[in-house]
């Protein structure tokens, strides 16, 4: 595990691998789709007052290439559908599928795709790109740690804010804040 | 002449007649509002609304504590000779219960929201987090505050519709001072 994380840490930078690493390398580039099974898409939203409310995304898909020979070309798309939040309590779903939130009817998909990659550490990354939701586009940067590299399965670990008000999805504030803290854990399987 | 802001044996000094006013103002329109905001289609409208019902419970609860509190550090102008018995008996009860169920209303809004399953938070006007009533958070008693905050919202404004109706019988059949004296305010010539 750990000669592996070196060697994704090596693939990234480009550096001449060591024999061990190589397979690693060999191992990490490709295509992977985002397999539900292993993977989630968290958030959380602070309270006035403090404690926040917390909830998840059911359903969604994505793709991670990861380029052979320069990270920075490596691409993440990810389509979350918002019809399948759930926060543990039917009437705040009922209420964020709604028209004061996500508008799921008419705008059933919410898209990332990353526009560039750059290495932050050996084994992260800052992944920039545009996230759409409710006909709104916007930059948006995740940080993505890799929590695993195993046969044909690479697991990162995936964090970042995003501000709701640019996405028309303000209600609330500043009851509930602006601020969207993302935790994600995106398992991909090769092909 | 000055008006005073203090009653006087006979009159209504100006702050009796601005809280009595504000306050029923308040209290009508939070009835219409609370009406209307749970029957609305739009979920963020719906949501807007019931803050701004919340806020404005709030301060109908500070202004009726204000106006209780000068009430009792105020001589209250007898009712007009002309005013019979039985109504000399009923009046003060009606105002008593009046006075109770503007503090009981915002209470048990206060209550509802305290117990209320979805933990949203109160922040009258976006000014301040109003803490919670340490009451037991659960489905059952959310919809128990729900129905006795329903149930004293209309019995409270049929107490409301007494009030107006005896005031505009004063008023158009008796021709008495006991409407137009909760507008006038008295003066220091009095």
């Amino acid at each position: 595990m750990h000669a592996r994380i070196l060697g994704f840490a090596a693939f990234v930078a480009c550096l001449a691998v060591p024999a061990a690493a190589a397979v690693a390398l060999s191992d990490a580039a490709g295509s992977y789709t985002v397999s539900p099974a292993g993977s989630s898409i968290r958030f959380t939203i602070g309270k006035a007052g403090g404690g926040g409310f917390d909830g998840a995304f059911a359903r969604f898909k994505g793709t991670i290439r990861i380029d052979n020979g320069d990270v920075g070309r490596s691409k993440v798309d990810l389509t979350i559908y918002p019809e399948s939040v759930g926060t543990g309590q039917s009437r705040i779903d009922a209420f964020l599928r709604s028209d004061a939130v996500f508008d799921a009817a008419n705008s059933p998909e919410i898209q990332f795709r990353s526009t560039s990659v750059t290495r932050t550490g050996d084994t992260s990354a800052l992944v920039t790109g545009r996230l759409t939701a409710r006909g709104k586009t916007f930059a948006e940067k995740f940080t993505a740690e890799l929590d695993g590299l195993k046969g044909g399965t690479i697991k990162f670990h995936v964090t970042g804010n995003v501000l709701r008000s640019r996405y028309g999805m303000d209600v609330g504030t500043p009851l509930y804040s602006n601020v969207v803290n993302f935790d994600m854990t995106l398992m991909g399987k090769r092909g | 002449m000055q008006t005073s802001i203090t009653n006087t044996p006979t009159r209504y000094g100006w702050a009796t007649i601005l809280l009595h006013w504000l306050i029923g103002i308040i209290f009508i329109g939070q009835f219409a509002l609370g009406f209307v905001m749970v029957r609305l289609t739009s979920q963020r409208t719906a949501f807007e609304l019931i803050q701004l019902h919340k806020s404005l419970g709030f301060l109908l609860l500070g202004l009726i504590i204000l106006r209780i509190a000068w009430r009792l550090g105020n001589a209250t102008p007898p009712l007009p000779a002309s005013v019979g018995a039985l109504e000399r008996r009923t009046a003060p009860l009606a105002h008593l219960a009046l006075y109770a169920f503007q503090i009981a209303l915002p209470l048990s809004g206060w209550a509802l929201v305290s117990v209320s399953t979805l933990e949203i938070p109160t922040m009258p006007f976006n000014l301040f987090v109003m803490p919670n009533l340490p009451l037991a958070e659960s489905d059952a008693a959310e919809s128990f505050w729900a129905a006795a905050h329903w149930y004293l919202a209309y019995v409270g404004i049929a107490l409301v519709a007494l009030h107006i109706a005896a005031a505009l019988r004063h008023h158009f059949l008796l021709h008495d001072s006991v409407l137009t004296r909760m507008i006038t305010p008295s003066s220091e010539g009095e």
